[in-house]
């Protein structure tokens, strides 16, 4: 600790250049934080998935339907504990632009199937008796203010009645929280009977099931046991785990793993050159002081720990105002709940956010800091003379 | 080192030889030399005559390529480089023509500087780091930075800085050099009292004959050897 001074000296003695080195930093860990938050909220339902809870879907498309019968069927495999039927409705409020996810379910097997998903017993209670009822996340509620007992209509172009309207009317009966910071509380979940009452065609069908397994040690054997229960039907089924299955709806938009490690590469690649220069240009200017403090009786090692600790401490004080500032601003929630409902920097991403900056101040300071070590103490005294 | 009257320092037959391209330059050439404990010695010599490089040698600052340095009784050009470091932070004060001082720290914090390197206490530094600058009378300008000193200052807060460890040995290279007259007589001056005051054995290198004179004993490097007009 009694080094610190010298270093932060070092520091202070090009201002502007310093300044403009930690802001570079900062707003490469700034986009590191947000790109994070931002890969969190395009997949995160996937971190937030059971190894226990499988997924059966129409084996050619997860928008072919799948018969509901096959719910008894699924439920009679040795090792399954619970079933419950989902399909995507697509539902929109007022406008287009209003759009989010809304499902058809089965209230008591899908809340038992979803424990996440908390729900008071009084609204559980009123979405049993109230046919249209419908339960929806805080988040969603917030976003259009309705409250409990409104009456939303919403309109659904993939789902028409018989008479070819697409308007449905729903009531709210109740709110959800959840107990998973990462599980989506925008979203809007309404009976099963009624959907399936009211819709025009494919009466009978859901979109996948959700299956429960009593181990998930097991789940292997119990996938193929149910795809083999529908081999050969008209409607062969793919089962896989929920992780799988959320992956692939992330992936709808791309390989986003991909595209963001593609850009924070570009990024930090780039900070590289910038921090490692102003070290080595640091260190080159000051050619005679290294030289001095060796003569003072600073060992090789010494000047060589004193270059790195200099750069680590521009990469810390830099990646920690970029990563705090991406931090403070999800903190609050989302800022396009609409788009993105799940959207805060996660804690692993904060651990890996310091070790990218604890790396990112050796790699850009070993250079400048071995060069510094090799330096003869004469030499260096000489090139001053 | 040990207190008994041996010589403080002893060189031995001592050559040094640097590379240029191909060309090979000898900068001493089998210099022999003795120095006292307690003397105040003058190392005098035209530019290349090698005053310089005896001083690096002496301080640890260089090997010679062929020869023995002895200082204190112990043979300092066969330590490794981290030993001989260390010999330096206990036993060698520095001083330098152009200061040398870090422009980014005060001048007490300069001072402490060769203190980072041992175990003593934060408290107990800046104890020791009050006392040097009180000997070279600085104390009201402790807090200033270099650059809101006078070259004559600046040299004060050097030799403060090459005898806040209280090291045996001082070697000072051209410390007048860059300062006008009154300042240099105020350096030499303070060199003196603590060679007469507290028993500091000082080498200092030097072109002015006005300097070499406030030395007990001055010698003369020519073509790097003694030249005859000094005894060994």
């Amino acid at each position: 600790m009694k080094f610190l001074y010298l270093v932060a000296c070092n520091l202070r003695r090009k201002k502007l250049r310093t300044l403009l080195t930690l802001l570079s930093i900062g707003i490469a860990f700034f986009l590191f934080g947000l790109l994070g938050a931002l890969k969190l909220a395009l997949t995160g339902d996937v971190s937030s998935a059971n190894a226990d809870r499988l997924m059966t879907r129409h084996k050619v498309s997860i928008i072919q339907m799948v018969p509901i019968s096959y719910q008894a069927r699924i439920a009679a495999i040795p090792g399954v504990s619970g079933v419950t039927a989902q399909t995507w409705f697509g539902g929109i409020y007022q406008d287009p632009k209003n759009f989010f996810a809304s499902m058809p379910v089965e209230p008591d097997e899908f809340l038992k199937m979803y424990p996440e998903f908390v729900v008071s017993d009084a609204h559980r209670q009123a979405w049993r008796t109230t046919r249209n009822g419908a339960i929806v996340g805080r988040t969603l509620m917030e976003r259009f203010q309705w409250k409990v007992g409104d009456r939303v209509p919403l309109t659904a172009p993939i789902w028409r009645h018989a008479d070819g309207s697409d308007a449905w009317e729903f009531e709210i009966v109740g709110t959800y929280e959840t107990a998973k910071k990462s599980v989506d509380t925008s979203q809007f979940f309404f009976r099963y009977d009624y959907f399936d009452e009211g819709r025009g065609q494919n009466k009978g069908t859901i979109s996948w099931f959700a299956v429960r397994v009593n181990d998930a040690a097991h789940a292997d054997a119990i996938t193929a046991a149910v795809d083999r229960e529908f081999a050969n039907s008209a409607y062969e089924t793919k089962t896989e785990p929920e992780a799988a299955m959320m992956q692939g709806f992330a992936q709808q938009v791309g390989d986003i793993g991909a595209i963001i490690t593609g850009i924070l590469g570009a990024v930090f690649f780039t900070i590289l050159l910038v921090s490692g220069n102003t070290i080595t240009q640091g260190v080159r200017e000051r050619t005679e002081e290294i030289g001095v403090l060796k003569a003072l009786g600073f060992t090789n090692t010494l000047v060589l720990g004193l270059v790195l600790a200099e750069s680590c401490l521009l990469a810390v004080l830099g990646g920690v105002g970029g990563l705090g500032a991406a931090w403070l601003m999800t903190v609050g929630g989302s800022p396009v709940p609409s788009m993105l409902p799940v959207f805060y920097v996660p804690t692993q991403h904060l651990i890996l956010g310091a070790g990218l900056m604890v790396t990112l101040g050796l790699v850009t300071g070993a250079l400048p800091a071995l060069q510094a070590m090799r330096l003869g103490v004469s030499e260096a005294l000489r090139r001053q003379a | 080192m040990t207190t008994d009257q041996s010589p403080l320092i002893r060189i031995a037959e001592v050559d040094k030889t640097y590379r240029r391209g191909a060309e090979e330059i000898r900068v001493l050439a089998g210099l022999s030399l003795t120095v006292q404990r307690g003397e105040f010695l003058a190392l005098m010599g035209p530019s290349g005559s090698g005053k310089s490089t005896l001083l690096n040698l002496l301080g640890g600052l260089d090997r010679p390529t062929k020869g023995t340095v002895e200082i204190g009784g112990e043979r300092i050009d066969t330590l490794s480089d981290r030993r001989l470091a260390g010999w330096r932070a206990r036993h060698v004060g520095l001083v330098f023509q152009f200061y040398n001082l870090l422009p980014v720290m005060t001048a007490e914090r300069n001072v402490e500087l060769p203190l980072l390197l041992t175990h003593l206490s934060k408290a107990e530094r800046r104890k020791h780091v009050a006392t040097a600058i009180a000997v070279v009378g600085l104390t009201h300008r402790k807090s200033h930075y270099p650059r809101q000193l006078s070259g004559g200052e600046q040299q004060r807060v050097g030799i403060a800085r090459a005898i806040v460890t209280d090291p045996t040995l001082l070697l000072c290279d051209e410390p007048t050099g860059d300062l006008d007259r009154k300042s240099g007589d105020e350096i030499l001056s303070l060199l003196q009292t603590l060679n007469r005051e507290q028993g500091k054995t000082i080498i200092m290198v030097t072109h002015d004959p006005h300097a070499s004179a406030r030395a007990s004993r001055t010698v003369h490097l020519d073509k790097g050897q003694l030249s005859a007009a000094a005894p060994a």
